[in-house]
């Protein structure tokens, strides 16, 4: 089995590279676990994200904002190649304050920030009574949010189903169920999968989340990820009760209010506790108090996939050229940037981005 | 609230584990769902034994005895009670008249009793669809008794319905049974075990008699089965004999076996595994009814399928090895209480292999066309399932991921199987390698006012 | 919406108390099983799905298949694990006032 590219990892990360490759004429061999394996992809919120991002390194701010902006024309390919709906809204998102003090010092952040983005960043501050006309379900405890107007949701699910999709349709031959277990590189990469598949390929691109830990020392990256917990929960589906979506809350394009996330640091431990689901039930009724009334249907936990700072790391291995290490924590709002800029960077064409920011050489060997 | 033993279920297996251990000295805290005892298949045995005895029979009104039971000082029976969590260092969530409680304890046993297989066909999902033990119980708890029924599907329990519907003065329209001649000569290796269970037999021909006296036609073999109806269920079509039926009805019963409900304990992450004969998962237990997870036991159909009077028995069993590892009895104590009831357990397990290849699944129900409805909450067809195969879903939880099978309020309860066996059809790997859903809490819906009002938990992280 | 019962009852009869169904009063047995109350008196769907507006009713009887769901005070619940009480107001999810207005 050969190809151009191999990308380890099936998920949103590795088929939006993939997808963005195949478009581009290059043979793609996505390499991909198994049912059981740790999936941001399925675990996350579904939020395309700009605002909070990138206050002590703006090019990580501009990087979300060049891909938020990308998302329309990402989803209508997308839609247009596999008459999928991917339930995209770009209508602005909240961070919610519960007091005067978090409101004004998070606005004193983002002033600094935009200062150093020449002024491109759009938001604004709404007090409680404004903050109601626009979403009349927020409860009294809110003292008031910010509302910035590059951030929006999308069905990630629907997401991650269509680039599988499109991939295929593409000509990508996706692997699925499969482990791997060693890479050698001669002229070409080999990877040695458990089962015995072996794939080839001219470059490699490791996107396996979690899972680049392990396998990123065998090819010379550092590769420092850990894994971080977000409970979730979602609600029944409900008439429409909330129209933009917050960190605390949105609502799917079903009906139902999804509510997330908490943050631990537990390893590698996906699962749901009394005490998170407790706490997550709290904060969403302080938000929106009539929630109250709703059923929660289901919860669940995901891993982030985070780097020291909580950057993404876009890194050539110096002990195996062509092996490129992508891994991120916002894999949804970086999806059109990983299809339509990061294949320039991988070919290093002209039109490369300058990623060097995002480079492992920031970390310290530890 | 604090005690030694948290039984989830008042069930058999719950209410004989309860008494077990109350006379033993163990504190016990039984948290059950209905207003009052019995589970499912002894549903409201108290009020309604005096009632219609005569025509549920005394299969049901014995269990009077295990209610009778709960009536001791070192028991607390909680009814109404619907447990949302439950964790290995033994804490319990559950909710009562909207508000959140928790109890915490030494041991859990999970009696959470059977459910009724999927039964995808065409139509399913139409109002005067409802299972077989639905039937039942609307004719155990309420006194309520379908005047236009049809009887669909395979087993024992399809006939003790039409019996009693029988004896209640309404008999079923028809039986429409989809086993084989094949599965009857598949089952024949099994009868001389069987005849260990002779009781089961006789009671199984006496009710197949029953129903022939009283002139209830039964279709045998039954294939191409299709509900119709447009706001409600009009009338039944099937195949039977190489001749196309069709029954007007107003009532579709259905049923092809039930299943271990093994929801509560997923979510504690117990290994489960595919159990062929049986056609479904079942958690991995010892002979006690302990799991990996040493603080969690399970009993009843929830372990095993085998009936209320093998989970009376295991339900005992149970609670002999808890009193033993809390040092209430010694080991010799325990083997010495525990022999006769072994003897018990494997005389009225005699009968299981037997039963479970005569009336094996239904053949299209495992395997629906594509445009049924698997999923009854998000509507998913077996067509959406076999479509996340080809897109490279191995396992249920991409698959729930892709096409939104088990994301809804059931959380699975109704379609899990099938899509395990959907998507093991499609890419020719086993039910074992396929898998099934990872459940979570809450293990039934909640409100978020309820999981706020929660008791704070302490001792975790 | 259907006003025959496919079902008949075998009890005797037993005190009734008025209940509000969408809106309309409905006598039923006080103490009973709600789901099985309302099939009784005729009513075989209970609500109309979210995704496709299909019309459901009860299924399992047990608690386990959600298909029975009604809106009590702005909250649904499964109405095979309710008892009819008097002056239960029962509406759907679509419309949860639908059961107030009608006082």
């Amino acid at each position: 089995m050969e190809a151009d590219y191999a990308i380890v990892g099936g998920g949103v990360v590795g088929l939006s590279v993939a997808w963005g490759l195949l478009r581009r004429g290059r043979r793609v061999i996505v390499i991909d676990g198994d049912d059981g394996s740790f999936r941001a992809s399925r675990g996350n919120f579904g939020l395309i994200w700009v605002q909070s991002k990138g206050k002590e390194q703006p090019r990580y701010a501009r990087w979300s904002q060049q891909s938020a902006t990308a998302w329309a024309d990402f989803a209508a390919q997308l839609q247009g190649n596999t008459g999928c709906k991917l339930a995209l809204e770009q209508r602005g998102g909240y961070d919610l304050h519960f007091s005067e003090e978090s409101l004004a010092s998070t606005v004193a952040e983002y002033e600094a920030l935009k200062r150093k983005l020449g002024g491109d960043y759009p938001y604004e501050v709404l007090d409680q009574s404004a903050l109601r006309r626009e979403e009349p379900a927020i409860g009294p405890k809110v003292f008031g949010a910010i509302l910035h107007h590059q951030d929006g949701q999308v069905n990630p699910l629907k997401l991650l189903m269509y680039l599988a999709d499109d991939v295929r349709r593409l000509g990508g031959q996706v692997l699925c169920g499969k482990r791997v277990t060693d890479v050698k590189k001669a002229d070409m990469f080999a990877i040695h999968c458990a089962d015995g598949t072996v794939v080839r390929a001219q470059k490699l691109v490791l996107a396996a989340g979690l899972g680049a830990a392990e396998l990123g020392p065998k090819l010379g990256f550092k590769a420092p990820v850990r894994a971080q917990r977000g409970q979730l929960l979602i609600t029944e589906k409900l008439p429409k009760l909330i129209n933009r979506p917050s960190i605390t809350a949105r609502q799917v394009a079903e009906g139902g209010i999804q509510i997330g996330a908490t943050e631990e640091e537990v390893g590698l431990d996906d699962g749901v506790t009394q005490k998170g689901v407790v706490a997550l039930a709290r904060d969403a009724i302080a938000a929106y108090p009539a929630l109250g009334r709703a059923q929660i249907v289901r919860s669940w936990g995901a891993l982030r996939v985070l780097s020291p700072d909580g950057l993404p790391i876009y890194h050539q291995s110096a002990l195996m050229p062509g092996a490129y290490l992508v891994t991120c924590h916002s894999g949804i709002t970086l999806a059109p940037a990983h299809a339509f800029f990061l294949p320039d960077w991988l070919e290093n064409t002209p039109a490369a981005p300058d990623l060097e920011v995002f480079s492992e050489n920031r970390f310290r060997v530890s | 609230m604090h005690c030694d033993l948290i039984i989830i279920g008042a069930g058999p297996a719950g209410m004989a584990a309860a008494a077990t251990a109350a006379q033993i000295g163990l504190t016990v805290v039984v948290l059950d769902e209905q207003p009052r005892p019995g589970g499912q298949i002894y549903r409201d045995v108290d009020r309604v034994a005096p009632l219609r005895g005569d025509i549920l029979g005394r299969d049901f009104t014995e269990g009077t005895a295990l209610t009778a039971g709960l009536d001791h000082p070192n028991i607390h029976h909680i009814a109404g009670a619907v447990v949302w969590s439950v964790e290995e260092a033994v804490s319990v969530h559950y909710t009562r008249a909207g508000q959140s409680h928790r109890v915490t304890g030494k041991r859990i046993l999970l009696a959470t009793g059977a459910l009724e297989r999927p039964m995808p066909l065409p139509g399913w999902t139409l109002p005067g669809v409802m299972t077989v033990g639905a039937g039942q119980i609307m004719l155990k708890q309420s006194g309520l008794v379908s005047a236009r029924a049809v009887l669909v599907g395979a087993g024992p329990l399809l006939y003790l319905l039409a019996v009693q519907m029988l004896r209640a003065g309404a008999p079923p329209l028809a039986l429409v049974e989809t086993q084989t001649k094949g599965d009857a000569l598949r089952a024949i290796r099994h009868v001389l075990g069987a005849l260990h269970g002779w009781r089961d037999l006789r009671n199984g021909l006496a009710m197949l008699y029953e129903l022939w006296r009283g002139g209830v036609p039964r279709y045998l073999a039954a294939t191409d089965i299709a509900i119709e109806g447009a706001a409600h269920a009009e009338a039944l079509r099937f195949v039977s004999g190489g001749k196309a039926h069709r029954i007007a009805a107003g009532s579709v019963f259905l049923h092809h076996g039930v299943v271990p409900n093994t929801q509560a304990a997923r979510t504690i992450g117990i290994a489960h595994r595919w159990d062929a004969g049986q056609a479904c998962f079942a958690p991995e237990l010892d002979v006690w009814g302990q799991t990996a997870v040493k603080t969690v036991f399970i009993a009843g159909d929830g372990a095993r399928i085998g009936g209320a009077k093998v989970a009376r028995v295991a339900g005992a069993l149970a609670a002999l090895q808890i009193a033993q590892q809390l040092g209430r009895i010694t080991a010799p104590q325990r083997d010495q209480k525990a022999r006769s009831l072994v003897r018990r357990l494997q005389a009225e397990r005699a009968i299981r292999p037997f039963l479970d290849a005569a009336y094996p699944p239904m053949a299209q129900a495992l395997s629906p066309q594509d445009n049924t409805i698997v999923c009854r909450c998000e509507e998913v067809t077996a067509g959406d399932i076999r479509r996340s195969a080809q897109l490279g879903c191995l396992g249920p939880n991409q698959a729930k991921a892709f096409c939104r099978a088990g994301m809804g309020p059931c959380q699975g309860r109704y379609c899990g199987l099938t899509v395990s066996a959907v998507l093991a059809q499609e890419n020719m790997r086993s039910m074992g390698e396929t898998g099934y859903f990872r459940i979570r809490s809450p293990i039934k819906p909640v409100t978020l006012a309820e999981l706020a009002s929660a008791e704070d938990t302490q001792g975790h992280e | 919406m259907k006003t025959v019962s496919e079902f008949h009852s075998l009890n005797a009869s037993t005190a009734l108390v008025s209940v509000w169904y969408r809106g309309r009063r409905l006598d039923l047995p006080e103490g009973a099983n709600l789901a099985a109350a309302l099939l009784a008196v005729g009513i075989t769907s209970f609500r109309e799905t979210p995704v496709s507006g299909a019309p459901r009713g009860p299924y399992c009887m047990m608690g386990a298949c959600f298909d029975c769901l009604v809106t009590i005070e702005g909250v649904t619940r499964q109405a095979c694990m309710l008892e009819v009480s008097a002056g239960l107001r029962i509406s759907s999810l679509a419309d949860p006032q639908g059961g107030q207005d009608a006082l």
